[in-house]
C-alpha cells in the first residue's frame, strides 16, 4: 500500500503509545475511552444538527420554499436555536404512564444509534472499533432501537402511541431481513464481514460497479429497507402524522422528544453510512479499475493518483450525504404506504428477490464473473 | 373509553375505541370521529359533530337578507362565493328581479374560480392525508393566484361576501379579465404537474384504488353530492341539471366516474378543475357591458311563502330554504349543506378498512367542518 498523507493510523498509534508509556494501563484505557466518547458525542450532536438543517433545506427546495433563512447566514444556526429551545422546554409528566419505561425509552433509542456509529470507518485509521464481524455488529446494534420505540409506545398509555409502536415493531422485524440479506449479498462478494476489509476490497472499484447486477439490486433493496428501518417516509407509519398524530412519541416533550428526533436522523446517517461503506467504497476514492486501466492506459493512473489527494473523510461524507439526499428526496415526494402494503412489499417482493439475488451473487463469485 | 359489545358469536368483546379528533391532523377541523378498532381495522365509525356549531340558522332569523349573506361565507368557507350566490339567487327569484347579464357572467366566473381554489386546497390536503407533504405547497402555490384575483376585485381573499341581492357590491377591477386569462394559461401548464406528482404514483394508486367504495344506490340514499357523488356515477351536478346564472350558456361536461372508490372521487375532482377552466375560458371574453347591480330597496321583504334555491358548491349541492312571513327577516331558514350529507356516508364506506384508509377516505370526501355544524 502506498504512503498516504491522510493516514491517521500512525497518529493514533503514537497517542496510544504516549498514554501507555506514561500512565498505568487502566488509566490509559480510561482516558482513551473518554477521548473517543467525547469525540463521538460531539460528532453525533453536530451531524444530528446538520442533518436536521439539511432536511429542512432539501424539503424546502422540493416544496418551492426557501427554508430556514433567519438565524445566521442561510439559517445555518436555526437548528442550534431549535435545539436550545427543546432543551429548555418543559417536560410534561404523564401521570398514568409507566414512569420507568417512559423515561428509559428515549435513551434506548439514542444509545442504539450511538453504538452503531462506533463500528463505522470514517477514514483511513479513523475507526473506533474494527470488528471482524463489523457488518453483523452494526445490524444487530441498530435494530436495538426498536425496543425503545416499542417501550415508548407501550409506556405512554396512549392509544395512538400503542398503534404506532405496534406498526413499528411489525415493520422493523420484517425489514431487518431485507437489510441483512442485501448486506449478505455483498459479504459474499467481499468474502469478509470486517468493515475495514470491505472498504479495502473496493480499492479497484466500488462494489456497486464491480458486483454486476446483484450488487445494484442489493443496493436498491438496502436503500428501501434501510429507509423502512429508520421509520422515515414513505415508510413512516410508526409516526404517521396524518393518522396517528405523532405515533409512538405523541406524549414526549422537550428534551425527550429531541432524543427521538435526533435518533431518527442519526439512524438515517448510519444507514447511509453503511450503504456508502458497503456499496460505494466507504472512504475509498473513486479509482478506475484494472479493466479501465487497460483501456485508458496512463490517464487512469493519473486520475487515480489525483483523486487520492481528496481526503478520505470527504469521500466518505460525500457518499453518505448523497445517500441521505436520496432518502430525503423520496421522503418528500411519495405518499405513505399502508401497513398491509408495507408488509406485502417486504414479504412478497423484496425478500424473494433478495434470496434469488444471493444465489445469483454466489454463482457470480463462484464462477469468477465479477470484475 | 372501553365498551363491551356482543359479537356475532354472542361473546362479549372489548372494543378498542380511539377518538380521532376533535383535534387531529387528519380531520381538517374540529370533527370528532369515534372509531372502534380491531387491530388496524376500523370496525365502526361514529361521527360526532357540533364542536364548531354557531347556530347560524337560528341567528339568521334575526338578520336581514343582506346580512345573511355574510354568514353563509362562514359555513363552507372554501366555497364562500357560491354560498353567497345561493341566497342572492333566492332573493332575486322571490322578488322576481332579473339581474343584468353582466352579473350572471361574472358570478359564473367567480363561482368557477372559487371551485378551482377549493379543489386546489383539497388536492393539497388529500396529499397530506396520504403522507405526501409536498403536494400541499404545489397546490397552495397555484391557489395563491386565484386568491390574488379575488383580493383585487372583491377586497377579500377567502370570505368575499361580494354578492348582494341584485348583483355585486362593486364592479370588477379593470385588471380582472387580464389576470383571469393569465391564470388560466398558467394553470393549464401547472395542472399536469398534479398528475405527475400524485395521480400516477404507485403508492397513491395502491392507497386509493378499491378503497371506500360508495355504490350509486348508497350515494343517492345518503344524498352524497358533488364530486364525491359523481365519483359513484350519481349525476347530480346542479349546474347541468338546474342551470342558474350563466351555466346554461356554456359547454361543459359533467364529470362522472362509476366505481365510487377513493381514486374515482379523486379523479372526479381533478377532472372538474379542467372543466372549470373550460367554463371560465368560454365566458371571460364575452362579459357583456352593463350595470353591475340592480337597484334594490334598502329593506328587502320577501313575499309570504316558501322558497328554495340550490347551487352547486365545490363540495356538492348547497341549498337554502326560506320560510317567509313577509317580514324583513326570514321566519325560518335552513341550509342544506353538502358536507353534512357527505359525512353521513363515512361509516358505510370506511368500515372494514384500515385506519390509514379511513384518513384517505375522509380526504377524498373533502369535508369542511364548519359546513357540517353550521
Amino acid at each position: 500500500m502506498a504512503f498516504n498523507i491522510y493516514d491517521f493510523t500512525s497518529f493514533n498509534q503514537s497517542i496510544d503509545k504516549l498514554l501507555y508509556d506514561n500512565l498505568p494501563p487502566f488509566w490509559a484505557l480510561i482516558i482513551e475511552m473518554t477521548l473517543i466518547g467525547v469525540a463521538f458525542l460531539l460528532f453525533y450532536a453536530l451531524v444530528g444538527l446538520f442533518l436536521v438543517y439539511a432536511e429542512r433545506k432539501v424539503c424546502a427546495f422540493i416544496q418551492n420554499r426557501v427554508g430556514p433563512n433567519r438565524v445566521g447566514p442561510y439559517g445555518i444556526f436555526q437548528t442550534f436555536a431549535d435545539f436550545i429551545k427543546l432543551l429548555m422546554k418543559e417536560i410534561i409528566h404523564i401521570r398514568k404512564a409507566d414512569q420507568f419505561l417512559f423515561n428509559l425509552a428515549p435513551f434506548i433509542v439514542i444509545i442504539a444509534s450511538f453504538m452503531a456509529i462506533a463500528a463505522i470507518p470514517f477514514g483511513l485509521g479513523l475507526h473506533a472499533i474494527d470488528f471482524n464481524i463489523g457488518v453483523f455488529y452494526v445490524m444487530a446494534v441498530s435494530s436495538l432501537g426498536v425496543i425503545g420505540i416499542l417501550l415508548a409506545g407501550w409506556s405512554s398509555n396512549n392509544k395512538y402511541s400503542l398503534i404506532g409502536a405496534m406498526r413499528s415493531g411489525a415493520q422493523i422485524v420484517s425489514y431487518e431481513l431485507s437489510v441483512g440479506m442485501s448486506l449478505v449479498t455483498i459479504v459474499i462478494l467481499a468474502g469478509t464481514m470486517q468493515l475495514s476489509e470491505i472498504v479495502e476490497a473496493q480499492r479497484n472499484g466500488w462494489f456497486i460497479f464491480t458486483g454486476h447486477i446483484p450488487a445494484i439490486i442489493a443496493f436498491l433493496i438496502f436503500i428501501i429497507a434501510g429507509t423502512a428501518e429508520t421509520n422515515r417516509g414513505p415508510f413512516d407509519l410508526a409516526e404517521a402524522e396524518s393518522e396517528l398524530t405523532a405515533g409512538f412519541h405523541t406524549e414526549y416533550s422537550g428534551i425527550k422528544f429531541a432524543f427521538f428526533f435526533l435518533a431518527e436522523y442519526m439512524n438515517m446517517f448510519i444507514v447511509a453510512s453503511i450503504a456508502a461503506t458497503v456499496f460505494l467504497g466507504g472512504w475509498m476514492p473513486l479509482h478506475l479499475g484494472p479493466l479501465l486501466t487497460d483501456l485508458l492506459g496512463n490517464w487512469s493512473l493519473k486520475f487515480n493518483t489525483g483523486v487520492d489527494f481528496i481526503p478520505p473523510f470527504f469521500w466518505y461524507m460525500g457518499k453518505t450525504l448523497l445517500v441521505i439526499f436520496l432518502m430525503m428526496w423520496f421522503k418528500w415526494t411519495f405518499p405513505r404506504l399502508r401497513i398491509d402494503q408495507l408488509l406485502k412489499l417486504e414479504w412478497k417482493y423484496l425478500l424473494p428477490i433478495n434470496l434469488f439475488n444471493i444465489i445469483l451473487m454466489a454463482l457470480i463469485v463462484l464462477m469468477g464473473w465479477h470484475f | 373509553m372501553e365498551e363491551f359489545i356482543t359479537n356475532s358469536k354472542g361473546k362479549q368483546e372489548e372494543e378498542y375505541i380511539v377518538n380521532m379528533g376533535p383535534q387531529h391532523p387528519s380531520t381538517h377541523g374540529v370533527l370528532r370521529l369515534k372509531i372502534s378498532l380491531k387491530g388496524e381495522t376500523v370496525e365502526r365509525i361514529e361521527p360526532h359533530c357540533g364542536y364548531i356549531h354557531r347556530g347560524i340558522e337560528k341567528m339568521c332569523e334575526r338578520l336581514t337578507y343582506q346580512q345573511i349573506i355574510h354568514l353563509t361565507d362562514r359555513m363552507d368557507y372554501l366555497s364562500a362565493h357560491i354560498n353567497n350566490e345561493a341566497v342572492c339567487l333566492l332573493v332575486e327569484d322571490a322578488l322576481q328581479i332579473e339581474v343584468p347579464e353582466r352579473v350572471k357572467y361574472i358570478r359564473t366566473i367567480l363561482d368557477e374560480l372559487t371551485r378551482l381554489a377549493s379543489h386546489q386546497l383539497w388536492w393539497c390536503a388529500f396529499g397530506m392525508d396520504l403522507g405526501a407533504l409536498t403536494t400541499y405547497f404545489y397546490g397552495l402555490r397555484d391557489r395563491e393566484h386565484i386568491l390574488d384575483i379575488f383580493e383585487e376585485t372583491t377586497g377579500a381573499r377567502l370570505l368575499q361576501s361580494f354578492n348582494v341581492p341584485g348583483g355585486f357590491m362593486n364592479d370588477i377591477h379593470p385588471n380582472f379579465i387580464k389576470r383571469v386569462k393569465d391564470f388560466i394559461v398558467y394553470f393549464r401548464k401547472k395542472l399536469p404537474e398534479y398528475d405527475e406528482l400524485l395521480t400516477g404514483n404507485v403508492i397513491m394508486k395502491e392507497r386509493t384504488n378499491d378503497i371506500g367504495i360508495l355504490s350509486l344506490e348508497d350515494a343517492i340514499s345518503y344524498g352524497v353530492t358533488g364530486p364525491s357523488g359523481r365519483g359513484s356515477g350519481f349525476a347530480c351536478d346542479v349546474r347541468k341539471h338546474h342551470p342558474y346564472s350563466a351555466y346554461d350558456k356554456v359547454e361543459f361536461r359533467e364529470v362522472l366516474y362509476t366505481k365510487g372508490d377513493s381514486f374515482h372521487r379523486y379523479k372526479a375532482r381533478v377532472e372538474e378543475m379542467w372543466e372549470s377552466m373550460k367554463i371560465i375560458e368560454q365566458l371571460i371574453d364575452n362579459i357583456p357591458e352593463g350595470d353591475y347591480a340592480v337597484k334594490m330597496k334598502p329593506i328587502i321583504k320577501l313575499p309570504e311563502g316558501e322558497y328554495y334555491q340550490r347551487v352547486e358548491a365545490a363540495r356538492g349541492e348547497f341549498g337554502v330554504y326560506v320560510l317567509s312571513t313577509g317580514e324583513k327577516y326570514p321566519y325560518r331558514i335552513k341550509f342544506r349543506s353538502p358536507n353534512f350529507s357527505n359525512l353521513s356516508a363515512i361509516n358505510k364506506i370506511a368500515a372494514g378498512f384500515k385506519i390509514a384508509d379511513l384518513v384517505a377516505i375522509g380526504g377524498s370526501l373533502d369535508l369542511v367542518i364548519p359546513d357540517i355544524d353550521r
